[in-house]
């Protein structure tokens, strides 16, 4: 790690600079792919009743977006624009089914509890949508940067309602109890709105009210 | 951007999907072995969590823990078959097409420490939406369940999903497959409330009929082929 530091002093300025970090910020707050653009709402519905496997969704939707952005930019001034959205389709479909398989292979009971989403992450409207709004039209590298960007800020989101979900829902945080037998025994219990969709959809709905009033710029003006 | 050609179009395309095919062969032959590992070492796990071992260094002594054999639907034993790596949903599937086909059931002999046996059996049917499962502890006298575990590809969540809950399959602990005439009566899952004085019937999931028909169906057609051999061992070797 420390080599690193010292000997990229001079590279690194150019390397990451101001434009470069707003791809990862923006998408973080202002410009975040789920709660301000709406997308992706559909698995964060789904895989959000625990913190875990949301996690895991969370990283292998970034390495789609991240590496799709990479891959579609390389190939951006190949690719026959009659064709671009097939072919955007088969990219983004490829890493799919290799995270699937990779899951399947290494971490068998989450791949086991995500079940059909982690193919479902073809389609997400945050993969194509990056894809065609900037891997199309941009360098390789800052489209990489901006997958990553969005794929963080998706998983900031879900997280985040996993966290509420899997808090009231079962008492537990990444699979840790935290809420005391104590509370139980004195009449406490899980919400089991909490466990199904539509208890993220109130949780999600919570988050952009929130931001939209801790962020006043975000309202449109009339 | 400049206009690409139809024939560069097509190849293109022939390319780009070209180079997709054998990436995901190449992945998909290098994952095989541990995707398979995984599938083993779990259908391992249900079987050994039946007669409640748990340790994850019971899974590695499989083999010395149980024996494993393999009986036919008619409770002859079938010579040179491997139990664990018996598929019995496609064993299913196969009589489906074929009626004249024997399905072959894998089956588990475990003896605990007092030298009482187990026989842990499986069973697989189908459910709302599609395959259902089970694996079962049965105890030596071929009557009372020990034990039972069930899971499902998709079931409705909430509904026949609740098959695989603890508070469903413990219903089945000490119920009787046999009536007093020692006839073959299976346990159904019936609607109702149904204590220990029912030994042949456990609670049905509400909303979750045909889920709960389903487990009904695959007990009564496995657990008949299981004790056809279960009774021969039993008349043929008392003293055992």
């Amino acid at each position: 790690m420390s080599d690193v530091l010292v000997q990229s002093p001079a590279e690194k300025k150019p390397l990451i600079g101001k434009k470069e970090r707003k791809l990862i910020t923006d998408p973080l707050s202002d410009n975040n792919p789920v709660t301000i653009q709406v997308l992706g709402i559909c698995s964060a519905l789904a895989v959000t009743t625990q913190m875990k496997p949301t996690m895991v969704m969370a990283l292998s939707v970034t390495a789609v977006i991240a590496l799709s952005n990479l891959v579609i930019s390389l190939m951006r001034n190949a690719i026959p624009s009659r064709i671009r959205i097939i072919v955007q389709l088969t990219v983004v479909s490829v890493l799919v089914i290799l995270v699937d398989q990779i899951l399947k292979a290494y971490m068998y009971d989450i791949s086991k509890q995500l079940s059909v989403f982690v193919g479902l992450i073809i389609t997400n409207c945050i993969v194509m949508g990056r894809l065609e709004a900037y891997a199309m039209g941009n360098k390789p590298f800052p489209s990489l940067l901006d997958g990553l960007g969005n794929g963080f800020g998706y998983g900031a989101v879900i997280l985040t309602v996993a966290f509420v979900r899997e808090l009231l829902g079962s008492g537990k945080v990444f699979g840790f109890k935290v809420v005391p037998d104590v509370l139980y025994q004195a009449g406490y219990v899980n919400n089991g709105l909490m466990m199904i969709p539509a208890g993220a959809l109130f949780v999600v709905a919570c988050y952009i009210w929130v931001q939209r009033s801790l962020a006043k710029h975000l309202e449109e003006k009339e | 951007m400049s206009p690409i050609s139809t024939s560069g179009t097509i190849v293109f395309a022939l390319v780009v999907t070209t180079l997709s095919a054998a990436l995901l062969a190449v992945a998909a032959t290098i994952l095989k072995p541990a995707q398979d590992e995984n599938v083993l070492k779990e259908k391992q796990q249900n079987i050994l969590s039946l007669v409640g071992l748990n340790d994850p260094n019971d899974f590695k002594k499989f083999d010395q823990l149980v024996q494993g054999l393999v009986i036919d639907q008619d409770g002859q034993l079938v010579q040179g078959v491997d139990a664990i790596s018996l598929d019995l949903p496609m064993e299913k599937k196969l009589s489906t097409k074929n009626p004249q086909y024997k399905v072959r059931y894998p089956m588990y002999v475990y003896r605990d420490p007092s030298g009482r046996t187990t026989y842990l059996l499986q069973a697989a049917g189908t459910g709302l939406w599609g395959p259902i499962w089970g694996y079962l502890a049965l105890d030596e006298d071929g009557n009372t369940l020990r034990s039972a575990i069930f899971d499902h590809k998709g079931e409705t969540p909430g509904l026949g999903a609740e098959i695989n809950t603890d508070a469903f399959e413990q219903q089945f602990i000490n119920k009787k497959l046999l009536n007093q005439q020692g006839d073959f009566v299976s346990v159904k899952v019936e609607k109702g409330k149904h204590d220990a004085s029912m030994p042949h019937a456990v609670d049905a999931i509400s909303g979750g009929t045909i889920t709960s028909n389903g487990v009904s169906k695959m007990l009564e057609q496995d657990l008949a082929c299981y004790l056809k051999y279960i009774r021969q061992q039993s008349t043929q070797s008392p003293q055992s």
